[in-house]
């Protein structure tokens, strides 16, 4: 017999009378102030949320704060200005010396402050992890108010990769003392359209 | 005594060597334990979705084979290989295999406690493969040859001054430097170089969901993201237990998990893994090692339910007092007690003693796992099986037949009161592991019951 025959028929003798799941549709969160509970969460992720009225603005504000960067990517069809990133023109390691990645997120979560972006808005899985810093757009309208409404959303979309992204990449591995930037970027900024 | 057949005990009484150590472990995962409190406090649902967690793990355990089955068929589906291991060795031999089969013999790895209870990383040494973990904490204690300490914070028995000394060994920073920034900033750019130039990364798995036969794994680094992004072949190591029936069933785990163990609404990523990058590849070991085992001990197979958030260790008083190394296993704390005599009871007899069974573990356990009961069925069972020392075995009898029998424990407590009063050293002395760090009660002069037969008559009176 395989090893994973012999697995299941173990589990299979072993697993008690099957149990019923329970109805997780209770959960609802509340839809009210969402965005102030969202821009709240994302400053407690380490993250900076800015209202911006257009694609315009968001292009003149990345300007303005990263005027130091040397390579400034995005997968943002509108922002006309910047270097456009497409999945399969180079290889990923390519992206190493990125400083700044700026793409669309499909919606926000009010609860936490993450949003959701899946491979199709990174073009490049590697691109929002290996960026030095990361900058995501989303629209106001696009704001839940937890992570059930979250996955309500998601439901059976079909994506290769998806990655709910919550602040820059931190540890507190050392002491406990956080230190935000451990391998991801070093800091995010979030542009409430 | 040979190292590995210390017990907790001999283990614990090494780390209480250093009492300001001792004193800023428990402080430091007290604090953390506070983290989870405040995190948990904010949400009026807390209670409904540890019992819709629970009830969620108890369907899946009922239903295992099924939906593994179904896992299986839907990553496959969806190009990923899966693999079956049985035990540790059977996974670790799959890994090397794959390894070998690209031509790789360098590979970096995120947090998989599942590869530490394999000890992947010694037999990847031994077949000449370099293997690098890079969670910072599990990096901290690969460059000081050690396990892990605790599964969520891996060094948490170091302090930054040691972690500065291995980093100037082995990195090359600054003499003397102990600044936990400098030292995250630098250990960015030693792993930053491994993600790039490594071909092969391991990551472990958080939830596997069998309606879609994609994974989920979380970090607060990244570092999981990195090597998987980045690498020819992607190796996701997980026990059986990590299924979780649908997508939608997702939420209440995700809420769950992080503030139960840091005390964050969320970790940083939530990365859902369903097919691999064009033209690369991703490999999922299923592995059993014990676990169909457990799943058949009716009074154990709970601890399967575990997500791994560690709430239990930093609220355990023993836990917090006696460092993760007295465990003697990978998986550290009280539900690391309740896992490990499954699978080896010799070894692993004095675990589920390493308990005050004051409950808080079970009162925390985001899926309302009964880790303090199960402490105590399992010192039944070793006992019933000869696991535990005949010294601690002649006192539980001892104690029995004086609590069975009212007129010889009226006895015995007179004699103890006058032992303790007048020839102390008769109990306090090194033959009595009790009083071991402990100071002598002031004896009474009446027994509880004398006192209360007294008071109640006079209350009787007025």
């Amino acid at each position: 017999m395989t090893s994973r025959n012999k697995i299941l028929e173990a589990v299979r003798l072993n697993q008690p009378d099957a149990l019923p799941l329970p109805d997780t549709g209770i959960f609802k969160g509340e839809d009210i102030e969402v965005l102030e509970k969202f821009l709240n969460a994302v400053s407690a992720t380490g993250g900076k949320a800015v209202m911006a009225g257009s694609y315009d603005e968001i292009a003149h504000l990345i300007n303005q704060a990263f005027s130091g960067a040397k390579r400034i990517v995005t997968t943002v069809p509108e922002l006309t200005g910047m270097t456009q990133i497409k999945a399969g023109l180079s290889d990923a390691h390519h992206l190493a010396d990125v400083d700044l990645a700026v793409m669309n997120a499909h919606f926000g979560v009010a609860e936490n402050g993450a949003v959701w972006i899946t491979e199709d808005l990174m073009q490049e899985r590697a691109l929002p992890f290996i960026a030095q810093d990361l900058a995501v757009i989303i629209h106001k309208n696009n704001i839940v108010p937890t992570m059930h409404e979250a996955y309500d959303r998601i439901g059976t979309s079909v994506y290769g990769f998806g990655s709910f992204i919550a602040g820059p990449s931190k540890t507190a591995d050392i002491e406990q003392s956080l230190v935000l930037g451990a391998h991801g970027p070093c800091s995010m900024m979030i542009f409430v359209l | 005594m040979n190292e590995s057949t210390l017990h907790h005990a001999d283990l614990s009484e090494r780390f209480n060597a250093d009492e300001e150590r001792v004193n800023w472990h428990d402080e430091t995962l007290w604090w953390i334990r506070q983290k989870r409190d405040r995190a948990v406090n904010l949400l009026p649902e807390w209670e409904s979705l540890r019992e819709a967690a629970s009830q969620i793990k108890n369907n899946v355990l009922s239903r295992l084979s099924e939906y593994l089955v179904a896992f299986e068929a839907r990553a496959t589906e969806n190009g990923i290989t899966v693999h079956w291991a049985e035990n540790a060795e059977q996974h670790n031999a799959i890994v090397v295999n794959i390894l070998q089969q690209q031509g790789i013999n360098q590979m970096i790895k995120s947090k998989s406690m599942l590869t530490e209870e394999c000890h992947l990383n010694e037999y990847l040494q031994q077949k000449g493969i370099e293997v690098i973990d890079t969670d910072l904490g599990e990096r901290v204690v690969q460059l000081a040859k050690e396990p892990p300490s605790h599964i969520v914070l891996p060094c948490i028995h170091k302090k930054k001054e040691e972690i500065g000394a291995l980093f100037h060994e082995h990195l090359g920073t600054l003499e003397g430097a102990s600044d936990p920034m400098y030292l995250t900033a630098e250990a960015r750019k030693h792993l930053r170089e491994k993600f790039l130039t490594r071909r092969a990364a391991l990551t472990g798995v958080n939830f596997a969901i069998a309606e879609t036969g994609e994974i989920v794994i979380c970090t607060n680094e990244g570092n999981a993201d990195m090597g998987a992004h980045l690498c020819d072949v992607h190796i996701a190591s997980m026990g059986i237990e990590k299924i979780i029936p649908e997508r939608k069933h997702l939420p209440v785990f995700l809420r769950l998990l992080t503030r139960s163990a840091t005390g964050q609404p969320i970790t940083t990523y939530s990365s859902h893994f369903r097919t691999p990058r064009a033209g690369k590849q991703i490999h999922i070991i299923i592995v059993d090692n014990g676990r169909s085992t457990q799943l058949g001990r009716k009074d154990f197979r709970s601890s399967l339910k575990c997500i791994r958030c560690a709430a239990c260790f930093n609220t355990c008083p023993v836990y917090r007092r006696s460092g993760g190394h007295s465990y003697h296993t990978a998986i550290a704390g009280p539900i690391g007690s309740i896992l490990a005599p499954n699978l080896d009871m010799k070894k692993y007899a004095d675990l589920p003693f390493a308990s005050t069974l004051c409950g808080s573990c079970s009162h925390v356990c985001p899926v309302k796992i009964d880790i303090h009961d199960q402490l105590y069925k399992w010192r039944q069972l070793l006992v019933q099986e000869g696991h535990v020392s005949s010294s601690k075995t002649a006192a539980i009898k001892g104690m029995n037949s004086v609590l069975s029998h009212p007129a010889f424990f009226k006895m015995a407590g007179k004699a103890g009161r006058w032992v303790i009063r007048h020839i102390p050293f008769a109990v306090k002395n090194p033959l009595n592991v009790w009083y071991k760090q402990r100071d002598m009660p002031e004896a009474p002069t009446a027994s509880f019951s004398s006192w209360y037969q007294k008071n109640r008559k006079h209350d009787k009176q007025k």
